[in-house]
């Protein structure tokens, strides 16, 4: 099944919950309720006709002048039937939304990425701590509110090896 | 200076001489810039023409630290440890443009150059440099270790000491 | 009964066999690994933030920069993706030459990944072997490109330039002289019997846990996962070119390292269809005066092309607003830019789905309870580059 097909087998089963399905240069957007996540995705990576096994990317973009400012895309691939879908969701500032870690492991790493730098938090996620960023590390990068310089660009870096944690 | 010259020369010269020839780097690849110093210690560049091609995994064995990468603001506590590791006498050279000033990464987690951080005796410039820069600046650093001073470091390093 | 306790130790990340700044902190029982776990993060530069700052054209060398062992197919990704949002055709000249150069990188780039991965396992001498064809390679690169690592050759609608007329013997030279290399390599390893105790049935996937950890590229297909960007998803006129996709069975490091072998076999394959195929014709794209800058002579002597490159060099061009991933096999995976446009000449938002990253998320799964030397096996098997898995 291509994936303008399970878009549309998508918005039949979960007609309540599909908001929107977008076409751009060939490639399939379905946006959905945060609440109805993990249900969706489980449905998505089950069901024989659409099997996507594949978690290929998760990540989030910020648009901090909506309500709902952070949209986090989760692009999805088939190996049996070969084709992408992606599926969107918006989320608040402060609210969360459930993680997807159980349905593909390879969300683990891609979560705690997307809520060091945006802030977001993944409910059920097994280890959120930061993963690129130092632990200490205040503030949250890919915002757009936050500059890409950094609030302390130009100062001399203090380092005290004392306090430095080694585990 | 030559072998055959030393009857002439004071015991600094002879020390800066050993020095100068037996420099030992630390194998610290960072970022980009690690490719061009691998490829220097390989036969078609052959660092070893300099004394230089003992890359010595610990730090604790080594004269000299390249920094060929990004320093990041992570990074930099590490990097500074493994300096203070070091043994005296020790240089560093800072080897592309991250090193040297940050480079095109003038970003929140970027430290803006390694000079923050450690001394630095010899600047190489370039986005990677090629690895004759490599080898140019360790000649540099030759030039720069023959000519120096009595009382300008200590010629022997007791563990004990300061600078030990 | 005497007390067992486990031992944490810490490996990184300046350590010889980490490939860059990864660090590792290993849980022992004895020289049992109980758990491990990557702490990544020592190279992270910000580049997606400062994507965001830069017009498109201005982001391009930040892409050289994420896989630095292969900056050909990185450009080639990031172009990819820009030219899917503003909807352009490339020509069959600079699609071929692209070909060309990103199946030599993949070439260089495996080369570094099987010199460093022996190196790791104590056989020193393959390093010396790869090193001498890597630096043909780079040779051959920078002779099309005028830099060894960091090229920024490919560019937004075609190529920086066309190749000079010394390009293509020399290419045609080293296809011809390369798999007898590859040979040489095969007898140093491929039978070596402390080669094959250091990596068969060492860090092994199964396909079902590749797939659902995300991995991709040669640690997916050493599983027999046939999963290849170039043949799933094709792009830059890789449907022209007769190539196959080697697979393993084991899924442990020796098949990964027999996959990576036969891919270079497979790669000079393709560089030699492509190089004797190379259609004539222009390497940029001509229905797109907003993107590609005039030549450089008219830039001197015509007043309107002065202005229109002024225009692209000043403020660039805007594609319309929407969202667009795009994805390359580059040599580490499936190497994907996700870019959001709102309609300005910066990207509103610009992902990188770094293959190395997702693939080193499976390595505390590969390697639950084996022994701690088997913990350097894996790391080199999955070939890690820490600019692109820090970004």
């Amino acid at each position: 099944m291509d994936s303008r097909k399970a878009g549309n087998l998508l918005k039949e089963t979960f007609s309540d919950a599909v908001l929107k399905i977008e076409e751009f240069r060939g490639e399939t957007s379905v946006t959905i309720e945060s609440g109805r996540l993990v249900e969706i995705m489980k449905f998505l990576k089950q069901n024989s006709d659409l099997s996507y096994d594949m978690l290929v990317d998760l990540t989030s973009v910020d648009f901090p002048d909506q309500k709902m400012r952070f949209i986090i895309s989760y692009l999805l691939n088939t190996t049996k039937f070969n084709n992408r879908l992606r599926i969107k969701t918006a989320v608040a500032e402060g609210s969360a939304v459930d993680s997807v870690c159980d349905i593909w492991k390879a969300a683990n790493w891609m979560e705690r990425e997307a809520a060091e730098m945006f802030g977001i938090h993944f409910n059920n996620h097994p280890n959120l701590k930061h993963i690129l960023l130092t632990d200490d590390f205040v503030g949250h990068p890919l915002r757009k509110e936050y500059d890409v310089k950094g609030p302390d660009f130009g100062q001399p870096l203090k380092i005290d090896l004392e306090k430095e944690e080694i585990f | 200076m030559g072998v055959e010259n030393t009857t002439a020369a004071t015991l600094q010269d002879v020390i800066n001489w050993a020095r100068k020839n037996s420099i030992w780097p630390v194998t610290f690849g960072l970022a980009c810039c690690a490719l061009e110093m691998m490829v220097a210690s390989s036969a078609t560049y052959d660092i070893s023409r300099f004394g230089a091609e003992v890359f010595r995994p610990s730090p604790r064995q080594t004269d000299l630290m390249i920094v060929a990468g990004t320093v990041t603001k992570k990074m930099a506590p590490v990097l500074r440890r493994i300096y203070e590791q070091m043994p005296e006498p020790k240089w560093v050279i800072a080897y592309g443009a991250c090193a040297c000033s940050g480079g095109i990464f003038q970003s929140y987690n970027v430290v803006q150059g390694v000079d923050q951080i450690v001394p630095v005796d010899v600047y190489v410039p370039g986005c990677p440099p090629r690895p004759e820069g490599l080898l140019k600046a360790i000649m540099r650093l030759q030039e720069k270790i023959a000519a120096e001073a009595p009382g300008q470091r200590k010629l022997v390093s007791l563990p004990w000491g300061k600078n030990g | 009964m005497a007390e067992t306790r486990t031992m944490t130790i810490n490996m990184g990340p300046q350590h010889p066999a980490t490939h860059g700044v990864l660090r590792m902190v290993v849980e022992l029982d004895g020289e049992n690994v109980v758990n491990a776990q990557p702490h990544i993060g020592y190279l992270h530069r910000g580049i997606e933030k400062l994507f965001e700052s830069m017009t498109y054209r201005q982001a391009l060398p930040l892409t050289d920069r994420l896989d630095y062992t292969s900056g050909v197919s990185n450009n080639l990704a990031y172009c990819l993706a820009v030219e899917k949002l503003l909807n352009i055709e490339i020509p069959k000249r600079a699609q071929y030459l692209r070909v060309l150069l990103s199946e030599l990188q993949r070439i260089a780039a495996h080369l570094l990944w099987l010199g460093t991965h022996a190196l790791d396992l104590g056989a020193m001498t393959v390093l010396f072997y790869t090193f001498r064809e890597r630096e043909t390679v780079l040779e051959i690169l920078e002779l099309a490109t005028g830099a060894r690592i960091t090229p920024s050759f490919i560019r937004i609608g075609g190529l920086a330039a066309d190749i000079p007329d010394t390009f293509l013997p020399r290419v045609m030279a080293f296809v011809q002289e390369f798999p007898k290399r590859i040979d040489e390599y095969e007898t140093l390893l491929t039978k070596n019997p402390i080669w094959k105790r250091r990596t068969t049935g060492i860090a092994r996937m199964s396909a079902e846990d590749c797939i659902n950890y995300g991995v991709t590229g040669p640690v997916l297909r050493a599983s027999g996962v046939n999963y290849d960007v170039r043949k799933a998803y094709p792009y830059t006129s890789y449907e022209d070119f007769d190539f196959e996709i080697p697979l393993g069975k084991n899924g442990d490091v020796y098949d990964r390292y027999l996959v990576r072998l036969m891919e270079m076999r497979q790669s000079t394959r393709i560089v030699k269809q492509a190089a004797e195929k190379l259609p004539p014709g222009p390497v940029s794209a001509t229905d797109a005066p907003q993107v590609v800058p005039p030549d450089k002579n008219d830039v001197t002597s015509d007043i309107a092309s002065l202005i229109r490159h002024f225009k692209i060099m000043e403020e660039g061009f805007e594609p319309p607003p929407g969202e667009v991933y795009s994805s390359i096999e580059s040599s580490k995976g499936e190497l994907g830019f996700y870019i959001v446009s709102d309609g300005s000449n910066k990207p509103y938002r610009v992902r990188v789905r770094p293959p190395s990253f997702i693939n080193l998320g499976a390595l505390p799964k590969m390697i639950e309870g084996a022994l701690v030397a088997d913990v350097v096996a894996a790391i080199g098997s999955i070939d890690i580059v820490l600019g692109e898995i820090d970004r």
